[in-house]
């Protein structure tokens, strides 16, 4: 048997129909749908008399669109979101899909309820209206984002149209350095290999300090894998992976748990396996890097500057000049001399409890010198851990707002929003223009980071706090 | 049914932008619609409109040359950021069928084919060529024939593109391929049995 990478074994596990032009009909384990892109997809079912083929594969829950604030168990003010969220509320149960609806404990970003809930398990394809789904590649799943067109295909035949990507290795050797985290690893990545890089591929990631994150930061990696152009970002299961799945409501048990873990055991690159594509980056050189620009290559560590448009090639040059512009800042200006406005942690990015704990640690007694700040848990269950664990106690303290799960800032499809020209330190995963609010600027980094530049009002080098 | 494609001709509006990214072609305030259609009034918003919702003149599809455009082109990974099909419904709704570029984002260039819309990649150097055809707005017709995988300017240069044999076959004859998918029934059936002896937990 020829070698194979991990992703062509879940690739071939999940191959249904090969056409003779080479067009593969890929079976698709587990279907996560949110309220933005899937209404047009379920009208599109009623329309041609259609239903859905599996609806016990199907979850269902509502993260875009709704308000974070506590007052939203009176209802969603905007009559368009509500509307949104209402038409997945009945589509869920016309259709007899999982459900968590907006007041239910369970209830939060779909990238971070799945793998709470033990839908996500390693070996399956995941797929989801959300360029993020790549999140769950975390487990050695198959995971990527699609369109409504294709929520709609997923939903009537539980299969895909596809092709096949390339395969592409990210390795990250050694040991991170105090202070630098999975959201540096991800960042720093997409700045050495471009917003284009893993276009028409399938990203693994390996290497020990991979390996040695946990199960919360190796989502934080694969998550971004979108924001570096790949369809998947994915990391081969290891005991880690298990021992976070075992125990899950919706994780196998007895035999079947048994059963699992032996095939689980087998979803690793084989040794020989060819790759198209190789990237290495030296754990011990990573650094805590921020954004500066309007594109998440834009990247650079803490202690730089902002970079001069000339000092680029190309389309970039324009672009750069264009990002600098928008986002106020001058080439050779220090990084970490920009002010910061506002604080936003959480997202699928970094809405898990780990992430929680990180800004907890530095914010630990301290104030913040923003004009705003707020945490948004991923999920209900995050946000009552991290009430449990002291953690809230400690963001109320410090003067951050602590708010119910959703996507809330990292989109600001519902009421969080940037002011036009309002500065935000964030934890999220997109800096385009525009992203949290018309005139938004946003630097994107991890939630330790954000915690520095709550405290400072400036963005900040972590390491001088810990 | 979707829309077939297979011949345009038509005007070409240049936007020489890299990155140009899904919040920037349809921004998020638009996504809480229930509906596919009316999304074209906002395409490019944030750069079309001022802060008061009056037109900036300077922007391509406001110049008068260029607001009956068919094809768009722009530059290299065109369309990254999320999934939102919003964004091809918001370039089709406008009129658009076609965008060249360099290079796309994954997620929206098999969308844009969903939707009855033609992304061509090709080399840099042949954007370039088109980006200032485009230029001259309404005096430069570009031709596209999906038949052929051809594209061709006023000037009687022609560029051939690829494009793969399923999806071009899809938008040649408008095709709905979850009909398609539908008629293979039988092998996902036979999958799933498979499956449920192999991996039961699924």
């Amino acid at each position: 048997m020829s070698p194979k990478t991990l992703y062509d074994k879940i690739w071939d596990a999940h191959l249904a129909h090969e056409a003779e032009d080479g067009t593969c009909l890929l079976y698709i384990d587990r279907h996560l749908v949110h309220e933005v892109t899937s209404p047009q997809a379920f009208e599109g079912l009623r329309m041609a008399g259609r239903t859905v083929r599996a609806p016990d594969k199907t979850i269902a829950v509502p993260d875009h669109n709704v308000p974070t604030t506590p007052d939203r168990v009176k209802g969603i003010e905007n009559p368009e979101s509500r509307i949104q969220v209402e038409a997945l509320d009945k589509n869920a149960e016309d259709f007899g899909i999982h459900y968590y609806p907006v007041n239910d404990i369970r209830q939060g970003i779909v990238h971070i309820v799945g793998p709470e809930q033990g839908w996500t398990l390693p070996g399956m394809t995941v797929v989801c209206g959300d360029s993020h789904t790549a999140t769950h590649g975390a487990f050695g799943a198959l995971a990527h984002g699609i369109g409504t067109s294709e929520v709609e295909h997923v939903l009537a035949t539980q299969t895909l149209i596809q092709t096949k990507s390339k395969n592409m290795k990210v390795e990250i050797t050694g040991k991170l350095a105090p202070g630098v985290t999975a959201k540096d690893i991800t960042l720093s990545v997409i700045g050495a290999t471009g917003t284009a890089g893993g276009t028409g591929y399938v990203i693994e990631y390996c290497g020990e300090a991979i390996r040695d994150l946990s199960m919360e930061g190796r989502m934080t990696v694969c998550n971004m894998a979108i924001e570096g152009g790949a369809r998947a970002g994915l990391i081969a299961p290891d005991e880690k992976t298990f021992e976070y799945v075992q125990g899950r409501p919706h994780a196998p048990k007895g035999a079947q748990w048994e059963a699992a873990l032996n095939w689980w055991k087998t979803l690793y690159s084989d040794d020989d396996a060819h790759w198209d594509k190789v990237v290495t980056l030296k754990g011990e050189e990573i650094a805590p890097v921020v954004t500066w620009g309007t594109s998440p290559e834009d990247v650079l560590p803490i202690d730089a500057e902002v970079p001069d448009p000339s000092s680029f090639a190309g389309g970039k040059v324009d672009a750069v000049r264009r990002a600098l512009d928008y986002m106020g800042l001058k080439p050779g200006q220090k990084l970490s001399e920009v002010e910061i406005d506002t604080v936003f942690i959480g997202s699928c990015t970094n809405g898990r409890i780990e992430d929680l704990r990180a800004a907890a640690e530095i914010l630990k007694g301290k104030k913040i010198a923003v004009k705003r700040a707020m945490i948004v848990p991923g999920s209900g269950l995050v946000r009552a851990q991290a009430e449990e664990e002291g953690l809230a106690d400690i963001f109320k303290e410090a003067g951050f707002e602590w708010r119910l799960a959703g996507c809330s800032m990292c989109l600001a499809m519902n009421p969080d929003q940037l002011s036009p020209g309002e500065r935000c330190a964030a934890t999220s995963n997109r800096n385009f223009e525009g992203r949290q609010g018309r005139g938004g600027r946003t630097h994107l980094m991890s939630p330790a980071m954000a915690a520095a530049a709550a405290v400072t009002g400036r963005l900040t080098d972590v390491r001088e706090m810990i | 049914m979707m829309e077939k494609f297979e011949k345009l001709s038509g005007i070409a509006a240049p936007l020489p932008l890299i990155n140009v990214d899904t919040d920037m072609i349809i921004p998020k305030q638009f996504l809480k619609t229930i509906k596919r259609s009316g999304l074209g009034v906002n395409l490019f918003d944030e750069m079309r409109y001022d802060d008061d919702g009056n037109e900036i003149p300077d922007f391509v599809l406001n110049k008068p040359q260029y607001r009956e455009a068919q094809i768009l082109v722009a530059g290299d990974n065109f369309g990254c950021g999320s999934s939102r099909e919003h964004a091809p419904w918001a370039i089709k709704d406008f009129g658009i069928r076609c965008v060249i570029a360099p290079s796309y984002a994954d997620i929206f260039y098999n969308n844009c084919f969903k939707n009855g819309i033609l992304p061509i990649a090709l080399p840099q150097e042949q954007v370039e060529v088109l980006m200032k055809e485009a230029e001259k707005g309404a005096n430069a017709r570009i031709e596209i024939d999906l038949e052929a995988q051809t594209v061709s300017t006023s000037e009687g240069q022609v560029f051939s593109f690829e494009v793969d044999a399923f999806k071009k076959h899809c938008l040649l004859e408008g095709l709905d391929d979850i009909g398609l998918t539908l008629a293979k029934a039988d092998a996902i059936d036979a999958f799933e049995a498979r499956a449920a002896e192999t991996r039961p937990w699924v």
